[in-house]
């Protein structure tokens, strides 16, 4: 599926630093929109297997900010033919979406989303309780009678989609451009001559580039360490699990700030589950007892007559957290240095319309009108941009 | 990290304690520029390390500093909020 190359060649326009969804739709789109082939994607680990392929598959756009609507919406329609432009099954199912609301103030934010979302054309609505009861099948309205369910924003584009099969489609797309992507390939440092980007540095030799897009979730302080730039980019770890398979039941996606708890039933019946961050920061992808009980006694607030299945697998991934919870994209300080990272819990779903603006950003050296909520320099100017009331869950 | 020595009360289990976010030293609002200040408000030292935290060992409201090991999530060392503030390298000291 992908080109072996036996070695770096001494120069590329391009270096995309990761390998995962990001990246790879970044290197897509230079090459598919932008012309510019002579792109090197490095990657540690192998294709997809950090955040790409540990995160939980939701796709929606139901954001509290305009910044964050617009920018998740045309993530949203990019998804719909991604399969047909690859000529690959994403399993992009379309489930819509529950937010459920226990409180009169989260009823609150829930309309609020609703009227953003509304006013930019996405199909959001608060609903009510016998809603709620309709939707969602077997499902505890009063949560164990600690958490009652008052309603939830309902969002119908709401969708899953395969996560590996994202980073293979836009791997193998750029892969026959011409594209080389490199794994097992570490950078160990980024090489800034006045102000710019040079060169790089990698465990299989070095590089030289004027231009560096850095795509790497949970290793971004890392990269930026090499560049000497600071952010407010803290790392947390991130779990999640799956049950056993089950028959199907469970057709939208289910999410709950106050339970913190997040779920969908994938294709083949296993519940994919998700809850909050790890509550310090960590740079490591160990799995804890303590998350397992914790979302399991929230699973069966919401679904009592699971108490007899069982959890198949679990594990985590590095979130680089932001204290706004938007991103951080665009250009940077350094010149030739490109930055598409803070995606903490939310990246995946933004896979699409990342690639595509990075690739613009790249290519002309001016940030996408889509990112300019995001970039680096808001914090210095106290501008940030807000986005938490729409995270999944309450961190 | 299972356990916790909290200076207070002995070895607890870590769930019994709530993180404070890694011991920042303040500039001086009178005299640093506007962008010393954002950058005290917002940026983190988000590479792994070791590094002085701030702990608090919830059940007794105890405020500590611990020395932990981001990387690889080890306790090194905890010490009470004063006693950090005496024994803590300058750039550190709360």
């Amino acid at each position: 599926m992908f080109t072996h190359h036996e070695s770096l060649k001494p120069a590329y326009d391009v270096v995309i630093i990761g390998a995962g969804g990001h990246g790879l739709a970044a290197a897509y789109y230079l090459a598919r929109d932008h012309g510019i082939r002579n792109v090197a994607v490095l990657e540690k680990g192998y294709i997809g297997g950090g955040n790409t392929g540990r995160n939980t598959t939701i796709i929606r756009s139901n954001y509290l900010t305009p910044e964050g609507v617009k920018f998740y919406d045309e993530s949203v329609r990019l998804w719909q033919d991604l399969g047909q432009d690859f000529d690959l099954n994403l399993f992009y199912s379309t489930r819509g979406h529950y937010t459920l609301a226990h409180t009169d103030s989260a009823m609150r934010t829930m309309r609020w989303r609703a009227e953003v979302n509304k006013h930019f054309g996405v199909r959001s609505e608060a609903v009510d309780a016998a809603f709620v009861r309709r939707g969602i099948p077997g499902i505890d309205m009063s949560c164990g009678g600690h958490a009652p369910i008052l309603g939830a924003l309902f969002h119908a584009p709401g969708a899953i989609a395969r996560h590996d099969a994202v980073a293979w489609g836009y791997g193998r797309g750029a892969d026959r451009r011409g594209v080389e992507i490199h794994q097992q390939t570490e950078v160990t440092g980024i090489r800034v001559q006045g102000g710019r980007v040079v060169g790089v540095d990698t465990t299989r030799g070095s590089l030289a580039t004027p231009r560096v897009l850095c795509a790497v979730a949970g290793f971004t302080p890392r990269i930026l360490d090499m560049v000497h730039l600071k952010t407010p980019i803290y790392v947390h770890p991130l779990q999640a699990m799956v049950s056993e398979p089950v028959k199907p039941w469970l057709d939208p996606i289910i999410v709950s700030g106050s339970l913190h708890v997040y779920v969908s039933q994938s294709a083949r019946g296993e519940l994919v589950m998700g809850a909050s961050l790890d509550p310090y920061e960590l740079h490591q992808t160990r799995s804890t007892l303590d998350f397992v009980e914790g979302l399991s006694s929230h699973m069966l607030d919401l679904f009592p007559f699971l108490s007899e299945v069982k959890v198949n697998r679990q594990w985590a991934g590095l979130s680089d957290m932001t204290p706004d919870f938007a991103p951080i994209m665009g250009v940077t300080p350094v010149e030739g240095f490109f930055l598409d990272a803070g995606w903490g819990t939310w990246g995946f779903k933004a896979t699409p319309v990342c690639g595509k603006t990075m690739s613009h950003t790249v290519a002309t050296g001016h940030n996408h009108p889509l990112i300019e909520g995001f970039t680096m320099d808001r914090f210095a100017r106290y501008q940030l941009t807000g986005e938490k009331g729409a995270a999944s869950v309450g961190h | 990290m299972k356990i916790m020595v909290c200076p207070l009360n002995g070895p607890r289990p870590v769930s019994e304690f709530a993180y404070g976010g890694e011991v920042r030293r303040s500039p001086d609002p009178d005299t640093c520029t506007d962008a010393e200040w954002s950058s005290y408000v917002f940026n983190r030292s988000g590479s792994p390390g070791v590094k002085y935290e701030w702990w608090c060992h919830i059940a007794s409201g105890f405020w500590f500093v611990a020395l932990r090991d981001t990387a690889r999530d080890i306790v090194l060392e905890t010490v009470p909020a004063e006693a950090a503030r005496r024994g803590l390298p300058p750039e550190r000291a709360p």
